[in-house]
């Protein structure tokens, strides 16, 4: 039985309503303050001083600094650095993340760990560790000598560092990924005579497109922007084997500040449009995650 | 023979998912597999898809052995419980996908598209993509799908679990009228007897890696050959053994009776005994009685609304009760022995 209940009357709103989830105005705007404070102090106020600094003596100075052949050699070392690991990380990423995600295995775990490895080692030590292998008195050192080979304080070896610690970028992005979106699509997909080389072009590829592209452009970003594994594997040598990390260290060690920033500033744009096309994807993921 | 099992079984570490399977369904048939979850009746249809590989015994389709045979060859249709369609391709390339890597020309695979959405009774739906259809909508393209490719076999893993109510009901119907029309042998798994009941032509009941009995509808409701498929397909009643309602039931056997095989009657007959009505739970066209024996044991009866009226049952009040069609099993295999009352 539904027992009858008197009409309501007219409602009377009462006259301090609030909703219960806000917080009284002076909590929020200190909330809301600190956090804008230390946006600005930590991510925007250096920003500004990158470009001022590297402006303060004018535009003619800023653009010489790019007219400089060791400027030009180091910016060029570094393009190429991106240009060899960034496409290498993509094959292994995709390979690992793919083999974790979709496969099951003994050892899988440690597999997993064995990814996260250089997120964790120190880049200096990851840089040591190849000089221990390949330097002149690591252990390939006098077989590498003995076959004209020059890994350390060389390209090779910037290479190999810069691939190394920028390795779990794309793998990271996309194992969580596949993993929630399970199997079953591939098992369609093999069940209706697909082979697996045909289900992994065209299921789970496509179905982690904007995940991919989101790692490649972090991974790029670090790769163009890595200091420590570098320095330690590149010996500093001038238009030779200075990317533009270590470029702008040097500058800005002679005092050559307006060069320094100036160089600084490329990186700095750099990261920039990394950061734009990041929110680029990132609202193109949140729309695909949506259907 | 369509499909043929011999001696499965299949272990996942120390859990054995299927035992010794034994089953054979023929062409063109329609067959339910009916289970209570984790009874193993998925691993069974994935092992028959090729999707899992047996630990023992083979796996025969269409006169063939498939046991060693790649999934891909096996000419199977799937669909899965959550339709798993492609995301990234609209509805017409889903249903394309397994003519395009099978290099179907393409005026003849667009040809099929267009009779499958006819089929599916999607005709016009075909450039959306899955994210813009409903849930029955996604579980035809997904039937669209694995039909385009004129498989031999249908396997169908808990197709309707996903769909709410209503439309799970109208698919039930919709896949039997399928089925006539097209003519392919179609096994699939459910967890609900009265789906298995209302598409299948015959059901294999399974629990614990094992099958249980496999029959019409019909014989696995009238002849349940264990206790578990009598208890699984409806609710029982335990019969207890002093109580004259069967007196030639002894410790060894147990006996069981449906609610609507119980009879209330006003005065005492052969075999009945007095009972006690507890409680009164009206139902709509029936009406659940809960009745108390003398020994204090309880039963539930089902009864209509014409009896309930003639008896004039209310609460406290004394009636006897008597059994028709009781089933009596085995204690120790609980398989069905024949015993007279």
């Amino acid at each position: 039985m539904v027992s009858t209940t008197t009409a309501p009357s007219a409602p009377q709103a009462p006259p301090t309503l609030r909703r219960a989830t806000t917080e009284p105005p002076w909590v929020q705007f200190l909330l809301i303050g600190t956090a804008l404070a230390f946006c600005v102090l930590f991510l925007i106020v250096p920003l500004i001083a990158v470009f001022s600094e590297a402006l303060a003596k004018g535009v003619e100075l800023y653009f010489a600094a790019f007219q400089d052949p060791d400027a030009l050699a180091a910016v060029g070392l570094t393009l190429l650095t991106a240009a060899i690991s960034v496409p290498l990380n993509l094959v292994f990423g995709v390979a690992a993340a793919w083999c974790i995600a979709k496969f099951d295995f003994a050892g899988k775990n440690f597999l997993l760990t064995l990814v996260d490895l250089p997120f964790s080692v120190s880049p200096v030590i990851a840089g040591v560790i190849f000089v221990l292998m390949f330097g002149s008195q690591g252990w390939f050192g006098p077989w590498l000598s003995d076959n004209d080979i020059k890994i350390i304080f060389a390209v090779p070896g910037i290479v190999l560092a810069t691939t190394f610690v920028t390795f779990p970028f794309i793998a990271r992005e996309l194992i969580p990924l596949m993993q929630e979106q399970g199997t079953e699509q591939e098992e369609t997909a093999l069940v209706l005579g697909a082979s697996g080389w045909q289900t992994f072009m065209r299921i789970t590829l496509p179905n982690v497109r904007w995940a991919l592209l989101y790692g490649v452009i972090l991974c790029n970003a670090r790769a163009m922007g890595e200091f420590g594994a570098v320095s330690v594997v590149s010996g500093h040598i001038r238009g030779l084997t200075n990317t533009m990390p270590l470029h702008v260290e040097i500058l800005y060690n002679e005092y050559n500040f307006v060069a320094a920033f100036a160089v600084s500033s490329l990186l700095a744009v750099l990261a920039l449009i990394t950061l734009l096309l990041k929110s680029f994807i990132e609202w193109r993921i949140e729309q695909q995650h949506q259907e | 023979m369509a499909i043929q099992v011999q001696g499965v079984s299949k272990q996942f570490g120390s859990f054995q998912a299927v035992a010794d399977i034994n089953l054979e369904i023929g062409a063109d048939s329609l067959v339910a597999l009916l289970g209570p979850s984790g009874c193993g009746k998925s691993t069974l249809l994935r092992l028959i898809a090729g999707l899992e590989s047996p630990d023992t015994g083979s796996i025969w389709l269409s006169g063939q052995d498939a046991t060693r045979q790649r999934l891909q060859e096996r000419n199977i249709g799937f669909v899965f419980q959550h339709y798993a369609l492609f995301k990234h391709l609209s509805v017409r390339e889903n249903i394309a996908f397994g003519m395009a890597v099978r290099k179907f020309p393409k005026a003849q695979a667009q040809r099929r598209v267009d009779e499958l959405l006819e089929l599916v009774q999607l005709t016009g739906l075909g450039n959306r993509y899955p994210a813009q259809l409903s849930g029955g909508q996604r579980q035809r393209v997904a039937l669209a799908r694995a039909l385009a490719v004129e498989p031999s076999v249908l396997l169908l893993d808990e197709p309707f679990g996903a769909l709410d109510a209503k439309v799970r009901k109208d698919l039930r119907g919709w896949l039997r009228r399928l089925h006539n029309e097209v003519h392919v042998t179609t096994f699939f798994v459910t967890h609900d007897p009265e789906e298995a009941m209302e598409i299948a032509d015959t059901i294999v009941v399974m629990n614990k890696g094992r099958v249980e009995q496999v029959g019409s509808p019909i014989e696995i409701y009238d002849q349940p050959a264990s206790s578990f498929v009598m208890g699984f397909l409806g609710q029982v009643n335990a019969v207890p053994h002093t109580s004259p309602l069967f007196p030639s039931a002894t410790d060894a056997v147990e006996v069981f009776v449906r609610p609507h095989d119980l009879q209330v009657v006003a005065a005492p007959t052969p075999n009945s005994a007095p009972a006690r009505v507890e409680r009164l739970l009206h139902m709509g066209w029936h009406v659940q009685a809960e009745l108390a024996l003398e020994s204090g044991q309880t039963l539930t009866a089902l009864i209509s609304r014409e009896q309930f009226n003639a008896l004039g049952l209310a609460p406290a009040q004394q009636v006897h009760v008597l059994l028709s069609n009781p089933r009596s099993f085995n204690a120790e295999s609980a398989r069905r022995v024949q015993i007279p009352a």
